[in-house]
């Protein structure tokens, strides 16, 4: 219940935040041009918007994942609002996780601005199959599931790192993120016992992004010509995987808040 | 039961960069505060108050002894439903308006709805912000946002209120309207510990005061007792004193002091100040004031630093 209060308040406080206004303006502005690029590319037109569409949104919505993820802890300890805060009845798991949520929510409402934005976009091409607007549903979870990892680990920095220096890890892992199969790749090549170990650990340690891309326009679009164009399996461990992930950072972020000191 | 037992408290902060030295910033203090006093804590800046005051609300922890409150250690949560705590130089949401701060905070209590509601329309005309509750706090004053603080501090009608530095930041006119929200709580049988470093706030309103410098302890007691050692005597204002008079009265007198029509006599002990009005009156001159010299809290801290 008092989770809950506090994700509220975040809410409230994300979405007075400008910087959340100009990011999603962008974000439209981009799904939009993309009717101008797919006249570009005669007869992929749906192929265009979805590419550009699921992009945006996942780009975006990170950005805004970013963006306010890494001040979320940072700008109460900094303005001395967690001071009067802390003196009330609740422990300060609750907190944590009550600011965890609420950014979630935030941000599960902008991608459902976004996604409205990209099947407006779509149905204004036109001459689009029904079944494509349906497959658009699971791409956008995957893409909130990566949110959830990102926020989480955006999180973690701003419990105890400056905002710029939260953004730069963030981003660092974000993208590390995305060759981390190349990584285990790299790792089994190679010859040195040492340097496959160490592969290793940093594949289960960095965050797997490249995973909540496991759906992809041709999956969206091309449904008729694949026998089994969504792989519900992979979703599924996906979802376990992304779960897991935040859940293990949110803990530490408990962990880390939990033991400091608000000089 | 007492209602705030601390017990050789002390914290030690790291500051440095290269080589963390530590700073002892409270140094074993111990003291006990019953329920329904009105208790000062007071000390030059530096003297450890904000500290005390922080480690009481589990903000920070000490590097050794502890603290209980109503009972309970402090890192109790059940316990913070019956406290209040106002920050030094406090600052909020500035998103949000005084009745949505009030709204979250007392929903973190669990208050019901129709009973905040009316809380929180008592409380902000309690400390005067009635026309300002739909307004932003980012367009508040310092003062204002210091009466946002005291709200928040009681919107639970705590049993003990922690005030730090509640009068900072407020014009005459407010600092009269905290000392009587203070007095409320008393009435109520509030415990309320604030510190400052205003000694006429400070007066009027507390039953014992601690004095701290340097984060130790230095007195304990009612401030009265604390201060009146340290410095006695009168201030004797006269005018229209004949020159024979005043011949007269010298050799009673520890020092005198002719300004223009007036004269300022200082007299060591108050006997001493019944003599001299009674044969200055009878001698024809005017009685213009008498006052006890006393040393200002300020008077005091200078004394006990030259001291250390
Ligand atoms: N976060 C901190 N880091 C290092 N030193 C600190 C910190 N906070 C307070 N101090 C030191 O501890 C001492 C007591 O400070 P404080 O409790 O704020 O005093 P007061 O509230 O009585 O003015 C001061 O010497 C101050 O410099
Ligand atoms: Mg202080």
């Amino acid at each position: 219940m008092k989770i809950l209060t506090i994700g509220r308040n975040t809410f409230r406080e994300n979405i007075r935040d400008k910087i959340l206004y100009n990011l999603i303006l962008f974000a439209l502005l981009m799904i939009l041009s993309s009717i101008a690029l797919g006249q570009l590319t005669l007869g992929h037109e749906a192929k265009v918007i979805v590419d550009l569409g699921l992009g945006s949104i996942s780009i975006f919505g990170t950005l805004i994942a970013i963006f306010i993820g890494i001040s979320l802890v940072y700008k109460e300890l900094e303005k001395r609002t967690v001071y009067a805060l802390l003196a009330k009845p609740i422990h300060r798991w609750e907190f944590i996780t009550g600011k965890y949520l609420g950014l979630l929510f935030t941000l599960l409402v902008n991608v459902a601005i976004m996604a409205a934005g990209l099947m407006l976009t779509l149905l204004y091409q036109g001459g689009i199959e029904r079944y494509t607007y349906l497959n658009l549903l699971p791409a956008i979870y995957l893409t909130l599931l990566s949110l959830m990892v990102t926020t989480a680990l955006a999180l973690v920095f701003s419990t105890f790192s400056t905002p710029a220096l939260s953004a730069l890890f963030t981003f660092f892992l974000w993208v590390a993120g995305h060759f981390n199969a190349d990584l285990l790749e790299f790792g089994n090549l190679a010859k040195t016992p040492g340097l496959k170990w160490l592969t290793r650990v940093f594949y289960y340690v960095i965050p797997n992004i490249s995973n909540f891309k496991v759906i992809d326009s041709r999956n969206v679009i091309q449904a008729a010509a694949y026998f089994e164009p969504i792989n519900y399996a992979a979703l599924g461990w996906v979802t376990v995987y992304g779960i897991l992930y935040s859940g293990i950072l949110l803990g530490i972020a408990v962990l880390i808040f939990s033991r400091r000191d608000f000089k | 039961m007492a209602a705030i037992e601390i017990e050789h408290l002390t914290k030690d902060f790291y500051a440095g960069f290269w080589r963390k030295r530590p700073i002892r910033a409270l140094d074993g203090l111990s003291l006990r505060v019953e329920a329904g006093e009105i208790f000062g804590f007071l000390g030059p800046n530096g003297a450890g108050k904000t500290t005390t005051l922080k480690l009481l609300m589990n903000l920070i922890r000490p590097t050794a002894g502890s603290a209980r409150i109503l009972g309970q250690p402090v890192d109790s949560v059940s316990m913070r439903r019956n406290i209040g705590y106002l920050p030094e130089n406090p600052y909020f949401y500035d998103h949000l308006t005084p009745e949505e701060l009030l709204t979250y905070i007392g929903t973190l209590f669990g208050i019901r709805q129709p009973v905040l509601r009316k809380k929180i329309l008592e409380l902000l005309e309690t400390v005067g912000l009635a026309e300002a509750r739909k307004l932003q706090l980012r367009k508040f004053s310092k003062g204002m946002v210091q009466r946002v603080g005291i709200a928040q501090a009681l919107i639970n009608d705590p049993e003990v209120v922690f005030l730090d530095e509640p009068m900072s930041g407020l014009d005459p006119l407010g600092r009269r309207e905290v000392r009587l929200v203070i007095s409320s709580l008393r009435t109520r049988g509030a415990t309320v510990f604030f510190s400052s470093h205003i000694l006429p706030d400070v007066e009027a309103l507390c039953d014992r005061v601690a004095i701290m410098n340097r984060g130790k302890l230095l007195e304990l007691g009612a401030l009265l007792d604390i201060l009146k050692v340290k410095i006695q005597g009168h201030e004797i204002i006269l005018a229209h004193v004949q020159p024979a008079v005043l011949e007269a009265l010298r050799p009673m007198c520890e020092e005198i002091t002719l300004m223009s029509d007036r004269v300022h006599i200082r007299a060591a002990t108050s006997r001493q100040a019944g003599a001299i009005v009674s044969q200055a009156v009878s001698g024809g001159a005017e009685l213009v004031s008498v006052n006890p010299i006393r040393a200002s809290l300020e008077e005091y801290f200078f004394q006990e630093v030259q001291k250390s």
